[in-house]
C-alpha cells in the first residue's frame, strides 16, 4: 500500500513536470509557426530562414557562443526570479548590474591579491554594490510603502546618469590620452579564466552554480520557504509570524546581489574593465523575459537563457542571407507571449483535473471508511 | 466522458408545476461514481433545499444542472422539456441562475455597474444605464431589497454584496435560482433579511434551490429537503415531518457524536491575560477599547458578537499584528513587546477568521501549508527538513481526518471543511498553551464541525486555554466555560453559558442591553 502510494506520488510529480515541459515545447513550436507566417508576409521563405538558423546553430562554434550569450541572461533572470518568488517586481536589475560593474571594475584595480582571491574579491564587491543599489528601492518600500516597480524603474535612469558622472569624474582611465573610454584594466590575477579559449568564460560555471544555489536557497531552505510563503499569501505569512518587512528587504538585497553579477562575464572575463560602450546593456530587461519563460525555476531559466542565447547567436548569420536579423527578436518576443498564454491555459486545465481527482479520491476514501 | 445513453422520456411534461426534474442522473469520473441514479423533482415557486456533507455530490449535481458537466446517463427536464446543457450560458438561457458562495463582484464598480456587467443593455450600440436602472430598481423593490445602486461594491457589507449577486442573476432573467451555501458568510440578522427576500422571490414565482448544511436554516426556509449522501439521494422530506437531529443523521449516515458535559475542571493558572487592551486606529474609532480578561488553564472563553464589533482586531492585537496599548501576558510572561513569531513561540496558536485570506497558501501543497508557522521546528540548520515536514503533515491528515489523496496536492483542491481541518490541525498539533480560535467551524459541514469541536475539547482537557470567537451561538453556548459579549469594541457583558440563552446573548450582541 505504502509503496503503491509513493510510486503514485512520483508519477504525479513526474506528470506535472511533463505537463509543464510539454506545454513549453508546444509554445515554442507555436511561436515558430506564427513567426513563419510573419516571414511569409514579408516575402521570405520561413523554412529557409529556420534552416539557416539550425544549420549555423548546430556547429560547435555556435554552441559555445550560445552558452556565452546565455551566461549574463542566467544571472539576470535569477535576480528577477528571486523577486518574483515573493511577488516583488525588480525591474531595476539593469541599473543594479551597471552600477555593480563600474564599482567592482574600479575596486578590482585597487587591490593586489593572489588570483582566486582577487577574482572572488571583485565578485563580492559586485554583489555588494548590486545589493546596495537595490537596497534603495527596498528601503523606500519598507519605510514609505513605495511600489518597487516604480522605484526600480526610476532608479534605472538615476543609475545611468549617476554611473556616467562617477565614471567621467573619478574612474575614467586617461592614461591613453583620452582615447581609452574605460576604467583601468584589471590585473591578470583578477581575471576569470576562460573555459574554452576566447570562446567561453568561466563565469558560465559560476552562472550554473548560482542557479543551483538559487534552487537550494529558495526551494529548500527555511528562508526560501518564508520568502515563497510571503509571495503566495502575504497575509497568511504575516499571521504565521513571518516578518513581512524583513522578507522584502532580504529578497531585494538578494536579487540585487545576483544582479550585480550580470556584467561580470564582460568585466572580468572579456574586457577586464568597465566602459560605457564596452559593458553590455539591456540584460536587465532580457532577464525578465527569460525568468518568465523559465517560470522562475532554475532549470527552466537555464534552458530559456540558452534558447535566447541560441537565437541571438544566429542573428548575424541571418543577415548574411538577407533575412532581417530583427526576426530573432520577434521570435523571442512571440515565444515569451505564447509561452505565458499556453502555460496559463495548461496549468489551469491541469489544476482543474487534479482538483477533480482529489475530490473524487477523497470521496472514495470516505466510502471505504 | 460522452453523454452516453440518454433515454428520451415522453411522459415528463405531465406535471405543469414541476420546474426542474432530474431523472436517474449518474455521473462517474475515472474510477469513482460521483452521482448515482439521482432523481429530483422541484416544484415551481418553492424553496427546495439540498443538504449533504462536503463531497457528498451536491456540487457535481449542481454543476450538471448548470451545464458545467454533462451527465453520463439520466435526463434533465426544465418546465417539462428534456434539455441538455452543454455550457453554463445554455443553462442561463433556460432561466437557471447560480449565486456562488464566493462573490464575483468588481470592488471598484458601483452596484448598478456590477449588476449589468456582462449583459449591458444598449441602445444603438450605446450603453443605456437609464433602462437598466429602472429594471434593477423594479427587481429590487419586488423582492424587498433596499440598496443604493450608485455605491461602489467596496462600501457594502457581506449581506448586501450577496443581494447584488442575486439581483445580478435575476437581471439576466433567471427563474430558477441556485444558491450555493448562501448563509455561510452571514450573521443571524443578515440571514433573516436574506430569508425575507427569498420568500418574496418565491411569492413572485421564482424557484429556489438552496444548497446548505446549516440544518436549522434549511428547516426554517425550505418547502422540501433532499438529502444527498455519497452520491445518491437518501430521502426527500418535508421540513414539517423531520427534526434537526434526524436530518443530521440522514446526512451523515450514522449517529452523531454527542457532546456531554465536560468532566475536567478549569485550572488555577492564568494562561492568557489582557489588561486594558486598546487597538489604536487612524481615521476611525478605536476598534478595541480597554478590553481586559484572563483565561485560565483548561478554560474556554467564548467571545460572542456580531461580526465587526472588534473581535478581529482583538485577535490581531493578541497576536501582535497591530499597534496596541495595554498589556498581554502569555503563560505568565509579558508579551506586550514581543513580535508575532515570539508570541507563537510562547505557546500561542491562532485559527484565523478567514482560512483563505489569513490561513492558507492555496496553490502550495498541503505539507507546505502545514509547515507555515512551524518552519523553525521542522528545519535542520538553515534547511527545511522536507521529510519531517511531510511526515508531520501526514500525521495531521491522519489525526484530524483530512480527506485528501496525499500531502502533496495543493490546498485549493480540498473542500472547505477539509481545508479547515488542516488549519485546525496545524495549530493543535504542536500542543499550544493558548489557542485563539476565530470561527473555527465557519462554512464546514456537521461532521467536520463535530470533529473540530472534539479536537478543541480534547486539547482543552489536556490543559489548553481557548479564546473562542464565533458568531455561531450554538458553538459559543456549547463550548464555552464563560462567555464575554463584545459590542462596539468593548466587552459589554460576561455571562454564564448555563444561564445564557440565544435570546439573552442576542440582546447584548446588538447593544439592546
Amino acid at each position: 500500500m505504502n509503496q503503491q502510494l509513493s510510486s503514485k506520488r512520483n508519477s504525479d510529480s513526474m506528470r506535472k513536470s511533463l505537463n509543464t515541459l510539454g506545454s513549453s515545447v508546444a509554445a515554442v513550436i507555436l511561436a515558430l509557426v506564427i513567426c513563419g507566417v510573419l516571414l511569409l508576409i514579408t516575402g521570405k521563405n520561413p523554412l529557409m530562414a529556420y534552416g539557416k538558423i539550425l544549420e549555423t546553430g548546430l556547429t560547435s562554434e555556435k554552441f559555445l557562443e550560445m552558452l556565452k550569450r546565455a551566461t549574463p541572461l542566467i544571472f539576470s533572470a535569477i535576480a528577477v526570479a528571486i523577486g518574483f518568488k515573493m511577488n516583488l517586481f525588480n525591474i531595476g536589475v539593469e541599473g543594479q548590474y551597471l552600477f555593480a560593474a563600474l564599482i567592482s571594475a574600479e575596486m578590482g584595480t585597487h587591490v593586489s591579491l593572489p588570483a582566486p582571491l582577487h577574482v572572488l574579491f571583485i565578485l563580492i564587491v559586485a554583489m555588494v554594490s548590486g545589493a546596495a543599489w537595490a537596497s534603495i528601492a527596498a528601503i523606500l518600500k519598507i519605510t514609505r510603502g513605495i511600489n518597487e516597480v516604480i522605484s526600480t524603474i526610476m532608479l534605472n535612469y538615476i543609475a545611468l546618469s549617476f554611473i556616467q558622472w562617477i565614471f567621467e569624474t573619478f574612474f575614467r582611465d586617461d592614461s591613453d590620452g583620452g582615447l581609452n573610454v574605460k576604467t583601468t584594466e584589471i590585473a591578470p590575477s583578477g581575471r576569470m579564466p576562460d573555459l574554452v579559449h576566447d570562446r567561453l568564460n568561466g563565469m558560465f560555471i559560476v552562472a550554473l552554480f548560482v542557479a543551483f544555489l538559487y534552487w537550494v536557497v529558495v526551494f529548500r531552505s527555511r528562508f526560501g520557504f518564508q520568502l515563497r510563503a510571503s509571495g503566495l499569501n502575504p497575509i497568511a505569512a504575516r499571521t504565521a509570524g513571518i516578518p513581512a518587512k524583513r522578507m522584502i528587504l532580504f529578497a531585494l538585497l538578494l536579487s540585487g546581489a545576483v544582479a550585480g553579477l550580470v556584467a561580470m562575464p564582460s568585466v572580468i572575463g572579456d574586457v577586464y574593465a568597465y566602459g560605457p560602450s564596452s559593458t553590455p546593456t539591456q540584460f536587465g530587461f532580457a532577464g525578465i523575459t527569460v525568468a518568465l519563460l523559465g517560470r522562475n525555476h532554475p532549470f527552466g531559466i537555464v534552458v530559456a537563457a540558452m534558447l535566447f542565447g541560441f537565437l541571438d547567436s544566429t542573428s548575424a548569420v541571418l543577415q548574411l542571407s538577407e533575412i532581417p536579423s530583427s526576426i530573432v527578436k520577434v521570435i523571442q518576443a512571440i515565444i515569451v507571449l505564447v509561452v505565458v498564454i499556453v502555460n496559463e491555459a495548461s496549468s489551469r486545465r491541469y489544476n482543474r483535473k487534479i482538483a477533480e481527482q482529489a475530490a473524487l479520491s477523497s470521496k472514495s476514501m470516505d466510502v471505504r471508511s | 466522458m460522452q453523454s452516453g445513453s440518454v433515454k428520451p422520456k415522453l411522459n415528463s411534461a405531465t406535471d405543469a408545476g414541476r420546474v426542474v426534474e432530474l431523472t436517474n442522473i449518474s455521473k462517474s469520473f475515472p474510477g469513482v461514481i460521483a452521482n448515482r441514479d439521482i432523481s429530483l423533482q422541484i416544484d415551481r415557486a418553492t424553496i427546495h433545499a439540498i443538504v449533504g456533507e462536503n463531497g457528498a455530490g451536491k456540487s457535481t449535481l449542481m454543476k450538471i444542472l448548470y451545464g458545467l458537466h454533462q451527465p453520463d446517463s439520466g435526463t434533465i427536464a426544465i418546465n417539462g422539456v428534456i434539455t441538455q446543457f452543454k455550457s453554463p450560458s445554455e443553462a442561463m438561457a433556460a432561466g437557471i441562475g447560480m449565486v456562488h458562495q464566493h462573490f464575483m463582484l468588481a470592488d471598484n464598480l458601483t452596484v448598478l455597474e456590477n449588476i449589468i456587467l456582462g449583459s449591458e443593455p444598449t441602445k444603438y450600440g450605446v450603453l443605456s444605464l437609464g433602462d437598466a436602472r429602472k429594471h434593477v430598481n423594479e427587481l429590487a423593490t419586488s423582492i424587498g431589497v433596499e440598496i443604493d445602486l450608485d455605491l461602489p461594491i467596496s462600501d457594502l457589507g457581506v449581506g448586501q454584496r450577496q443581494r447584488v449577486e442575486i439581483l445580478k442573476v435575476l437581471f439576466r432573467g433567471a427563474e430558477i435560482l441556485v444558491l450555493d451555501e448562501p448563509t455561510a458568510v452571514l450573521v443571524p440578522q443578515e440571514v433573516d433579511e436574506l430569508f425575507t427576500n427569498l420568500r418574496k422571490l418565491v411569492a413572485n414565482g421564482t424557484t429556489i434551490l438552496f444548497i446548505s448544511h446549516k440544518l436549522d436554516e434549511v428547516l426554517s426556509i425550505s418547502d422540501q429537503i433532499t438529502v444527498i449522501r455519497q452520491g445518491s439521494t437518501v430521502a426527500t422530506v418535508s421540513p414539517k415531518s423531520i427534526d434537526r437531529l434526524r436530518l443530521a443523521e440522514l446526512m451523515v449516515g450514522s449517529d452523531l457524536p454527542s457532546h456531554g458535559e465536560r468532566t475536567t475542571k478549569v485550572g488555577e493558572k492564568i494562561q492568557l491575560s489582557a489588561r486594558n487592551l486598546t487597538v489604536v486606529a487612524k481615521n476611525r474609532k478605536n476598534p478595541v477599547q480597554n478590553v481586559s480578561f484572563d483565561i485560565f488553564e483548561s478554560e474556554i472563553i467564548g467571545i460572542a458578537g456580531v461580526d465587526g464589533n472588534g473581535q478581529f482586531e482583538l485577535c490581531e492585537a493578541l497576536l501582535g499584528l497591530v499597534d496596541t496599548q495595554g498589556t498581554v501576558e502569555i503563560g505568565g510572561i509579558d508579551a506586550s513587546n514581543l513580535n508575532v513569531r515570539e508570541r507563537l513561540d510562547q505557546g500561542l496558536a491562532y485559527i484565523p477568521f478567514d482560512r483563505h485570506r489569513e490561513g492558507l497558501m492555496l496553490t502550495a501543497s498541503l505539507w507546505e501549508n502545514a509547515l507555515l508557522g512551524h518552519e523553525n521546528s521542522l528545519s535542520r540548520g538553515p534547511m527545511i527538513d522536507v521529510e519531517s515536514a511531510k511526515k508531520s503533515c501526514r500525521e495531521i491528515i491522519e489525526r484530524f481526518g483530512v480527506m485528501t489523496p496525499s500531502e502533496l496536492v495543493p490546498a485549493f483542491v480540498l473542500s472547505g471543511g477539509n481545508q479547515q481541518k488542516l488549519v485546525v490541525g496545524r495549530n493543535l498539533a504542536t500542543a499550544p498553551k493558548v489557542l485563539i480560535a476565530a470561527h473555527p467551524t465557519r462554512g464546514i459541514d456537521v461532521g467536520a464541525q463535530a470533529a473540530v469541536w472534539d479536537e478543541i475539547r480534547r486539547s482543552r482537557d489536556a490543559g489548553m486555554s481557548v479564546l473562542l470567537v464565533s458568531a455561531d451561538l450554538e458553538e459559543i453556548l456549547g463550548l464555552s466555560d464563560r462567555i464575554l459579549v463584545m459590542f462596539d469594541g468593548k466587552i459589554s457583558a460576561e455571562l454564564d453559558p448555563k444561564k445564557a440563552t440565544p435570546q439573552i446573548l442576542g440582546k447584548y450582541m446588538t447593544g439592546a442591553q
